[in-house]
């Protein structure tokens, strides 16, 4: 965005504008000849997909605004008016409707492909922080949107969600009444979650905004992780890129307009079409269907932290303490003692680790089996943690975890593609999720086959969640041997170019 | 580029698996909540009435009904799968069938509006069932609205214009309790959308009356239904076999009333379903040929690094 020197436009009109604000010379450098790796896939394009459902979901927002009223009374019938007498109201409101969805199915897949080809390490972790802000923003500005229909599931939505902070020690009562704007969801809360609603989106703009500055400093990861050496091994965005991502953008939106069009509904839920009624639950509350993985979470922690719990987690901590500090010793300051001896191979390391995690395992089970089926254990009732506070933990700390991933996975590979031990852990990462996103829906005390609870299974996908980015992340960034790698993105391509023309 | 086939695996995961298996697993759900009836008063509320106004609803015969019911007949829910009709608005070309609207709006207007209001409704929406004006015109000054102030400061009756909103058999949702035994009649104007199923579930329960099994004893105001959740409702059984005259020769029976009626409340509730479909496929067309026409200008430019 500097001045700098500059090249002249031949257009006469462009030149002159150039001359005194080089917008033209700024948008040719970031996205006409910003050279970008030659071997980008698909997901590539979801970067892009998500910046446009972000507009599309502003201005549709906009436009529904000024047809909605924000009070308890009318907020309801206002949405009715916008889907039955406004011009293409209806319209208006499942595009915006769907397009959260849409906006969050685009952003979940741009996520999977950082943590897939490794694009939240070094130099991109500022990058990467900021897009867990952004998903943080999209997460709240969804949650206050679910709730300005004034539904039977978005104002209790509202009630659930908001009462979590409750478990906060000392100051959660009061943060509850804060965010309601009173002791309960009414008008205010519903005053305030649509001034935050239509602010927040302004404010993600903002930050997608440093994010893409962030982008164009580092410069794009690739799908191979590795790093571009030269000019042979970029192609200029525009037209290349942006061909091909218009055409990813396209196929998006084809599916995009068939749910909206075909079926608006699909997502939803009978109860966002009754009104709501402060003194009538619904049977069964259930958060969008983005939230669903973190929502398991959080009924998934049915039992207290208690001493048993802690001492598991604190084996794991002291088992790991090598491992984050890539082998220095744990002393302790007072005593000058050696607590955790210093490791010099990882290799030899291994055994005494994997048996610490296996007493950790067992020490936290007992602790399990004492708080859910009453295990008689000696100060087993000792629950520093209960289970209301410890789920809200892990639903929020399942998101937190993702801003220190940078420095959890230090190992010098990007690429899920030469990591073999990642990429089954990854992957199996991402299944997790995905379970836990049906399990999310469920009943509380639905079944799997009517032999176990998905409670449990929930519990046990909670665990490898938190599992993967505490203990494997680290563990494989000091023992993972990356398979064989390209010199180049350029040779890669060329051998796999020759590849497919043999093949043909 | 390098072909991935497991990362398109996984890319399939993110894209489809969440919301699908999310949406499959919301469809299991109980099809319809326990203390239902009184879920319902909400929609009351958008009436004439504040939902806070709603207070006392708890304690209502309706919700223990609903409530004191769900052990007894647990057993028989979960048993009994509604049936899904073959509707004519069901698909992406589907549409609504204006005979059956009208057929449908004909017997609202003379069985259903009795205890029903459907509030978000006007006389003049009925243009879309195949009325003309003058028809919409007669229907709505068929009813008396009152109005006012005038400039005497005094409320006064009128005949109703198509501007109007349907007239609401009573004056507020008290008075709508206080007339049915102590359970309101929900608003219709949104049923549809507002219950699993839709027009299925809306079919099930006109025609799932039926005497109560052996050993099941009901109080009075209640009705055994094999589509209710908890199988006990407080609406009597509205519809019998030639209880309506239709004009045209449709069969005057239990089965083609209960279509006809929920057809039009589907249309009711989606009013502009039709128009919707039609844009969806004039816009799914344009973007399949930008789509293709974007993908040859994508291999063009990338011929010459192939």
């Amino acid at each position: 965005m500097s001045a700098g020197p500059r090249e002249p436009f031949e257009n006469p009109v462009i030149e002159w504008f150039d001359s005194r604000l080089p917008i033209f010379t700024m948008m040719q450098k970031e996205y006409g000849v910003f050279p970008t790796p030659k071997n980008f896939n698909y997901f590539w394009s979801f970067g892009g997909i998500a910046m446009t459902m972000l507009i599309l979901m502003i201005v549709t927002g906009i436009f529904l605004a000024m047809n909605y009223t924000p009070q308890e009374n009318m907020a309801f019938d206002s949405v009715e008016h916008i889907m039955r007498d406004v011009n293409y109201g209806w319209m208006l409101r499942y595009l915006h409707m769907n397009g959260a969805s849409f906006f969050f199915i685009a952003v979940y897949t741009h996520i999977f492909r950082g943590m897939y080809y490794g694009s939240y390490k070094k130099p991109r972790e500022l990058l990467w922080i900021l897009g867990v802000i952004i998903f943080l923003l999209m997460m709240a500005t969804a949650f206050m949107g679910y709730t300005l229909p004034w539904s039977q599931m978005g104002g209790w939505a509202a009630t659930v969600i908001t009462n979590l902070f409750s478990a906060i020690p000392f100051v959660g009562d009061s943060i509850v009444t804060l965010l309601l704007g009173g002791f309960a969801v009414g008008n205010p809360t519903l005053n305030r979650f649509f001034a935050l609603h239509y602010l927040l989106p302004f404010v993600i703009v903002g930050i997608v905004f440093v994010h893409v500055w962030a982008l164009h400093v580092t410069g794009s990861n690739n799908p191979l992780g590795i790093d571009v050496k030269g000019p042979q091994d970029t192609l200029a965005f525009s037209p290349y890129y942006t061909a091909k991502d218009m055409f990813g953008l396209a196929v998006f939106m084809l599916a995009y307009i068939a749910v909206t069009f075909f079926a608006p509904n699909m997502l939803a839920h009978p109860d966002h079409y009754i009104q709501y009624n402060a003194l009538q639950t619904p049977a069964h509350i259930v958060p969008e269907w983005y939230f669903l993985p973190f929502y398991a979470m959080l009924r998934g922690i049915t039992f207290g932290f208690n001493l048993y719990i802690l001492a598991g987690i604190g084996i794991i901590g002291a088992a790991l303490w090598p491992v984050y500090t890539k082998g220095k010793a744990l002393k302790d300051p007072l005593l000058g003692m050696t607590i955790i001896p210093a490791v010099t191979d990882f290799g030899q390391y291994s055994k005494k680790f994997f048996t610490m995690l296996a007493i950790a395992g067992v020490v936290f089970m007992l602790g399990y089996f004492s708080q859910t089926m009453g295990l008689p254990l000696p100060f087993s009732k000792w629950v520093l943690l209960d289970s209301k506070l410890g789920g809200v933990i892990a639903m929020f700390g399942s998101i937190a975890i993702l801003f220190v991933m940078p420095w959890l996975d230090s190992h010098p590979v990007r690429s899920a593609r030469f990591r073999p031990q990642f990429k089954v852990a990854v992957l199996a990462m991402t299944a997790s999720v995905a379970i836990l996103g049906y399990i999310g829906a469920q009943t509380a005390d639905a079944m799997l086959f009517g032999v176990i609870q998905w409670v449990y299974i929930g519990q046990i996908l909670t665990g490898y969640y938190f599992a993967f980015f505490v203990i494997i992340l680290p563990w494989l960034s000091v023992t993972e041997k990356a398979s064989p790698m390209p010199n180049s993105i350029n040779e890669a391509v060329l051998q796999e170019n020759a590849r497919k023309a043999g093949a043909r | 580029m390098v072909r991935h086939p497991l990362s398109l695996t996984a890319m399939a995961v993110v894209l489809l698996a969440m919301p699908v298996v999310s949406h499959a697993a919301a469809g299991k759900q109980t099809p319809n909540a326990p203390g239902e009836e009184t879920a319902v008063a909400a929609d009351a509320a958008s009436g004439t009435s504040p939902a806070t106004s709603e207070a006392a609803d708890a304690d209502t015969p309706a919700a223990e009904t609903a409530q004191g019911s769900t052990e007894h007949a647990e057993a028989a829910h979960g048993e009994y799968e509604m049936d899904h009709l073959n509707w004519s608005f069901n698909g992406i070309f589907g549409a609504y069938d204006r005979a059956s609207l009208q057929r449908g709006f004909q017997i609202y207007k003379e069985v259903c509006s009795a205890c029903h209001s459907m509030t978000r409704l006007s006389y003049r929406n009925l243009s879309a069932l195949g009325y003309n004006d003058g028809e919409v015109k007669a229907i709505a000054a068929s009813v008396t609205v009152s109005d006012g102030p005038n400039d005497e400061g005094e409320m006064f009756d009128r005949p109703g214009r198509p501007s109007d909103h349907f007239k609401s058999p009573f004056p507020n949702v008290q008075a709508a309790k206080a007339g049915n035994g102590g359970a309101y009649p929900p608003d219709l104007s949104l049923i549809a959308k507002a219950r699993h199923g839709g027009a299925d579930y809306i079919h099930a329960i006109l025609t799932g009356y039926s005497e109560p099994p052996a050993g099941k004893e009901l109080m009075s105001g209640q009705y055994w239904n094999r589509a209710m959740h908890g199988n006990i409702i407080a609406m009597p059984p509205p519809l019998t076999d030639g209880r309506v005259a239709y004009s045209d020769n449709s069969p005057q029976t239990l089965e083609q009333y209960s279509r006809d009626v929920s057809q039009f409340l589907t249309w009711a509730a989606e009013p502009h379903m039709e128009e919707r479909k039609r844009i969806g496929i004039k816009a799914f067309l344009f973007m399949l040929v930008l789509t293709g026409v974007l993908f040859g200008v994508k291999k063009k430019i990338w011929a010459d690094q192939h």
